[in-house]
């Protein structure tokens, strides 16, 4: 055996060097260098995941499950490598417990329409203030269909979930809790632990909204001991309509299908079909095969890369960018100030609409996010209609948050003369 | 002028800054809800019709500076003129919006600050809220709630 065999690769903090990996990354937007800074809408793919559904889609593009054919077994074989780099990531126990789906909203309809099935009236769906409107409306409209109530614990005036609060609204009537692990519109980071721990307490099971999160922490879902969780591909540097749901064997096992199709069944009659394994019965129809294999490809990726810097480096950037924003932006003030929040920089800036920031930020390359960002509950909180929002990935430098800022000054400069 | 200061044009600051004809009205005869649910604007428009005139408008509401401004110089311009003409208004404003460049609208004075939208896709809808608004609380197909989609 040869040294280098012995040799653990090192995880890589070379950000610059990752940043390169990224060909989105390298373009002019009217004229000026990109800083991207939208991630936690969507984030850009590194070069490998392009390749990869490329191959998939040129040379191996066929269905899965099906056929005998060697397309068709390159095909699942890829397809279910996906599977478990994925099970590996989020260290689940095993494949039956994850389940490919559309996206985090997907995955939590999911939830929502097949175990929310045993809901009746009189049992309480807990949710919090900081969620995103795919973790409230499908347990609206559950709660609509089955008489059960929904509801909501409050957050703090710097965007934290008010946890004993939280703690009150649990009782032998809360059959589900579903909350977020990282907010999307303030950046907060939940004590999805401890959520979770007090949830089983009071008998409930426990859904993550990990959309935010998977991105930018090491998730472990088995340390977490949540029921469920919930994310998207296209965070997490994959491609869109890709999601994942991780659900427990133990509670899959008792839930009945979400959709009917092929893929799902074992058996099939006019009087009565039967229902595949774990997790196919939770994946009816032909999935996105393209998509889950350039998942897959981003899970290698992110496998290579050390998340500790990640945080530190991301952690820095926020810095930065905050101390710059209050600094050299009159009028500007930060929505969300939760302590340890994850790399999202919410803020207004006085007179001056959040929309005509982010038209004219991208007028010099920079591209935010403008609005309610899919959570009007809690716009409404800190009375405001809309933020702009900078939110960051270990692939962003000083220099993205330096022309976030000059664009800042330009907004300023039209609107105040 | 760069394409930013096409966009924001000193008149369109101004009506963003001291919107025209802001607030209730005690008396309207018509009152209509727009909303942009792209971007969450919101805009309540009142009109007091008499006869077919437009004896009063006001609007409230939040929203960009194009959907104030807009807002605010389209309740200036249609303030006491016939319903036919605030329809017609309604027309050459959607052309001004969405149409060609080569050809805009002559006679809108003020209001062609509002075609500075035309390179901006995105927010062509935060111009054009308050003209379906002001469509639907005078027009033939009366609504109390409008929204951009």
């Amino acid at each position: 055996m040869t040294a280098a065999e012995h040799e653990v690769p090192r995880l890589r903090r070379d950000f610059a060097a990752l940043r390169a990996d990224f060909p989105a990354l390298r373009q002019l937007v009217h004229g000026k260098p990109l800083a991207y800074l939208d991630n936690a809408a969507s984030s850009q793919s590194p070069a490998v995941v392009h390749e990869a559904t490329a191959l998939q889609q040129r040379l191996n593009h066929s269905n899965v499950h099906r056929g005998v054919h060697s397309l068709s077994e390159r095909a699942t074989a890829a397809f279910e490598a996906a599977r478990d780099k994925v099970r590996g990531f989020i260290n689940a126990a095993s494949t039956k417990e994850v389940i490919f789906t559309r996206g985090t909203t997907e995955s939590i309809n999911l939830v929502a329409a097949s175990f929310g099935r045993r809901l009746a009236p009189g049992d309480e769906v807990l949710i919090t203030w900081l969620e995103h409107h795919s973790n409230i409306v499908p347990w609206q409209l559950l709660c609509e269909r089955s008489g059960a109530r929904l509801v909501v614990a409050p957050i703090r005036d710097d965007g934290s979930l008010d946890v004993a609060a939280f703690e009150t609204r649990l009782c032998n009537r809360t059959k589900i809790a579903a909350f977020a692990h990282v907010s999307n519109a303030l950046g907060t980071i939940n004590p999805v632990a401890e959520l979770t721990r007090k949830a089983h307490a009071a008998g409930a099971v426990v859904l993550i909204d990990g959309a935010q999160a998977v991105p930018h922490l090491r998730v472990d879902v088995r340390e977490l001991d949540c029921d469920f969780y919930a994310f998207s591909g296209h965070k997490m540097y994959g491609p869109t309509g890709t999601g994942v749901l991780y659900g427990k064997t133990a509670v899959l096992e008792t839930m009945p299908p979400y959709q009917g199709g092929g893929d799902m069944i074992l058996t099939v009659s006019f009087e009565r079909s039967t229902y595949n394994a774990l997790p196919y019965k939770f994946e009816a129809g032909t999935p996105n095969i393209t998509g889950v294999v350039g998942l897959g490809a981003a899970v290698d990726y992110l496998e290579t890369i050390d998340f500790d810097a990640v945080r530190d480096h991301e952690h820095a950037l926020l810095e930065h960018a905050t101390r710059r924003l209050l600094a050299d932006v009159p009028g500007a003030k930060v929505v969300g100030t939760a302590p340890g929040k994850a790399a999202v920089l919410s803020f207004v800036i006085d007179g001056i609409h959040a929309h005509d920031l982010g038209t004219i930020v991208d007028r010099e390359g920079v591209a935010i996010r403008t609005g309610h960002h899919c959570a009007m509950p809690v716009m409404d909180r800190f009375g405001v209609a809309a933020t702009a929002r900078a939110s960051f990935a270990f692939y962003n430098d000083f220099g993205d948050v330096d022309r976030l800022i000059a664009g800042l000054h330009r907004a300023v400069e039209i609107f105040r003369g | 002028m760069d394409e930013l200061q096409e966009l924001y044009r000193e008149v369109i600051l101004d009506h963003n800054r001291n919107p025209r004809n802001f607030g209730e009205l005690a008396d309207a005869t018509r009152v209509v809800a727009g909303v942009n649910p792209l971007c969450g604007d919101k805009m309540t428009l009142y009109v007091k019709l008499t006869g077919g005139t437009i004896e009063d408008i006001r609007f409230r509401g939040t929203g960009c500076a194009i959907s104030v401004a807009s807002s605010s110089l389209m309740t200036e311009r249609v303030k006491g003129a016939p319903v036919a003409e605030a329809l017609a208004l309604f027309e050459r404003i959607h052309e001004l919006l969405t149409g060609s460049h080569d050809h805009p609208p002559e006679g809108l004075d003020k209001l062609a600050a509002l075609g500075g939208v035309r390179e901006y896709p995105s927010r062509v809808k935060c111009a054009s809220l308050a003209w379906h608004a002001l469509k639907s609380a005078v027009g033939d197909e009366r609504t109390a709630n409008v929204t951009t989609e």
